[in-house]
């Protein structure tokens, strides 16, 4: 995980869903390469084209709501998303964000500071994200130690490999 | 018991405490929980690729392990199938034999259910968001995605932060023609979708006493709506006695201390409560479901059926409803039982041709047209009225596409008089 995050934003709404996020018709595509294609296909049509590697999205209260589909961070990963960043987040989402390795920051009241196509800063550690174009910024706790964690190492599947590895002595592969 | 810091536990953090094999937790904590039962439906086919990933050989408890699939059953797309075929495999090299396949099938949460997979004290997690209707046992039950899941498979546990708790009471008597969905939509009127966002919900009070287990089912079903961690009802007779022969491991019949320490503690009176519907476009838009009818919206599709709303006991009194009348001409009445065992029931009972006499198609169990992904697809300026507990934009399909969450005797007097409808119309 990068302690500083550089990106050009991409605004969404308050309470953007998982079916907006991707869809259930969409939901027996495994390979994310595929599923980034219709990534907020129903929130931002124009996202799954427009988007570039290290962009960032930036949404009001209640981010992924709704469902448990990981395909949502998946498809956010997939098309190079840096950071997801919103005033709040559903829960489910949150924790598949973390968990893929995708760094994603609560800061109430992120939504209003920018408009899109801004550059935004975002401090990890610091917590801290800045309107590089304003200089408008706010600040976040800064995420637990477990997660952050977690986000080090690159996501949940690397930490379990190395627990695993631990536990079974062996050098690691 | 004053454990935590000088008042006791509520149900969730009494729960989570024995989930860590700890004396007491407090709201914040981070705390490792140890799985006591883990649910994976079609999503599940996406766990076994970092489950390999993690260098997991093996389940850590196949026994503990349910898979159950049901948003594609049988197969309708060769993507479907695929990922039922990735399940299948994975059970078999890892010896889970608990797989509620085609013919055995039903909606994954009421597979746990009527199987006793879930019991008092238990934390339970699965694949599902609504994984949190089994919290009506007194669990711990909360969804989580595919590589989370891969780690509870590999090591048996997952971390959890504590939770917060909201306790809501609820007593008076829901009248005729009123029912434990429209308490939980006015419940969500109240609490609004974020209202409990990574929160557990603790209901309680004399009239979710007197709910028949299926009925705190539908209450905890849609917790999820409310964006909550886990929803609860401490165990009590009613839970033991269904439970009693079907329970797959033991009980640990957890109850909140009485000081323990809610958050938030919201009172409610049922006395004369209307039947409540949520229209467009999400689940907490709740309005008195008598307002709506003057409006007179012409539906389109009636929807019976999903997790929330399709066991025996809706599928009875929507079918009591039915008899006698005819589905409206125009209308697309699809119901969907929510497990085979529920199909089965409808059958012996004759259910199932009161519904298809009267112009209904009955379905096999499955997640049916809930979710938008399988059957019962809108057209963009479709109206469906539906038993099932989410109406966001593109849910069933297209975003314009308009769907009000209502009780199944709702949805059935909707699907008899061809546009939004009070039951109690019916006589109940």
């Amino acid at each position: 995980m990068k302690d500083i995050i550089e990106g050009r934003v991409w605004v969404l709404g308050e309470d953007v869903d998982t079916d907006q996020i991707i869809g259930g018709k969409y939901l027996t595509i495994i390979d994310p390469e595929e599923l980034k294609k219709h990534v907020f296909e129903i929130a931002l049509p124009e996202f799954a084209k427009g988007a570039k590697r290290g962009d960032i999205v930036v949404a009001g209260i209640n981010f992924g709501s709704g469902s448990s589909r990981e395909h949502a961070p998946q498809a956010l990963r997939a098309i190079g998303t840096g950071a997801v960043v919103a005033d709040s987040f559903a829960r489910i989402f949150y924790r598949n964000s973390i968990n893929l390795g995708l760094p994603t920051v609560e800061a109430a009241g992120v939504r209003a500071i920018f408009e899109m196509g801004d550059p935004a800063r975002i401090e990890m550690r610091a917590g801290r994200i800045t309107n590089l174009r304003t200089g408008a910024s706010v600040t976040f706790p800064p995420l637990p130690h477990h997660l952050l964690e977690l986000l080090e190492v690159g996501g949940l599947v690397e930490k379990v490999r190395l627990e695993l590895e631990a536990r079974r002595g062996g050098a690691p592969a | 018991m004053s454990t935590n810091g000088g008042h006791g536990g509520t149900l969730a953090e009494k729960v989570l405490a024995r989930a860590s094999r700890l004396d007491s937790v407090v709201p914040g904590q981070i705390i490792e929980g140890h799985v006591d039962l883990a649910m994976m439906h079609e999503q599940g086919a996406q766990t076994v690729g970092p489950f390999h990933d993690m260098g997991a050989t093996s389940v850590w408890d196949p026994d503990r392990v349910v898979i159950a699939i049901d948003h594609w059953v049988p197969a309708s797309t060769e993507g479907a199938a695929v990922l039922h075929r990735i399940l299948r495999k994975f059970a078999a090299e890892q010896n889970l034999t608990h797989f509620y396949d085609v013919g055995n099938h039903g909606i994954c949460h009421q597979i746990l259910a009527e199987n006793g997979w879930v019991v008092p004290g238990d934390l339970a997690v699965g694949t599902d968001s609504h994984t949190n209707m089994l919290g009506a046992s007194g669990a711990v039950a909360a969804g989580i995605g595919p590589t989370e899941m891969a780690a509870v498979l590999a090591l048996g546990r997952l971390w959890l932060k504590v939770p917060p708790t909201i306790r809501i009471n609820v007593k008076g008597n829901l009248g005729p023609g009123v029912t434990a969905k429209d308490l939980v939509l006015r419940i969500l009127g109240d609490v609004k979708t974020t209202g409990a966002t990574y929160k557990a919900v603790e209901y309680g009070g004399p009239t979710i006493e007197g709910l028949s287990m299926p009925e705190r089912f539908t209450i905890c079903n849609m917790t999820t709506e409310m964006g909550a961690k886990c929803g609860m009802v401490a165990p009590d007779q009613k839970t033991y006695d269904y439970l009693e022969k079907i329970a797959k491991h033991a009980m640990h019949p957890i109850q909140a201390d009485k000081d323990a320490k809610y958050e938030r503690v919201i009172d409610i009176d049922v006395d004369g409560m209307p039947p409540m519907i949520a229209c467009p476009y999400s689940p907490d838009n709740v309005r008195p479901l008598t307002e709506v009818v003057h409006e007179h919206v012409k539906v389109d599709q009636a929807f019976l059926g999903s997790c929330t709303n399709a066991r025996i006991e809706d599928l009875r009194e929507g079918a009591a409803l039915m008899r006698g009348h005819k589905v409206h001409a125009g209308v697309r009445f699809i119901v969907s039982p929510a497990s085979t065992a529920i199909y089965n029931q409808c059958l012996k009972e004759g259910l199932i041709d009161v519904f298809t006499e009267a112009g209904a198609v009955f379905t096999n169990s499955s997640c049916s047209a809930c979710f938008g992904g399988n059957m019962g697809i809108l057209a963009p300026d479709e109206v469906c009225i539906s038993s099932s507990n989410r109406n966001f934009p593109g849910r069933m399909g297209p975003k314009e596409a308009r769907i009000y969450l209502v009780s199944p005797a709702a949805v059935v007097a909707s699907a008899i008089k061809g546009e939004i409808s009070d039951p109690r119309e019916f006589g109940l």
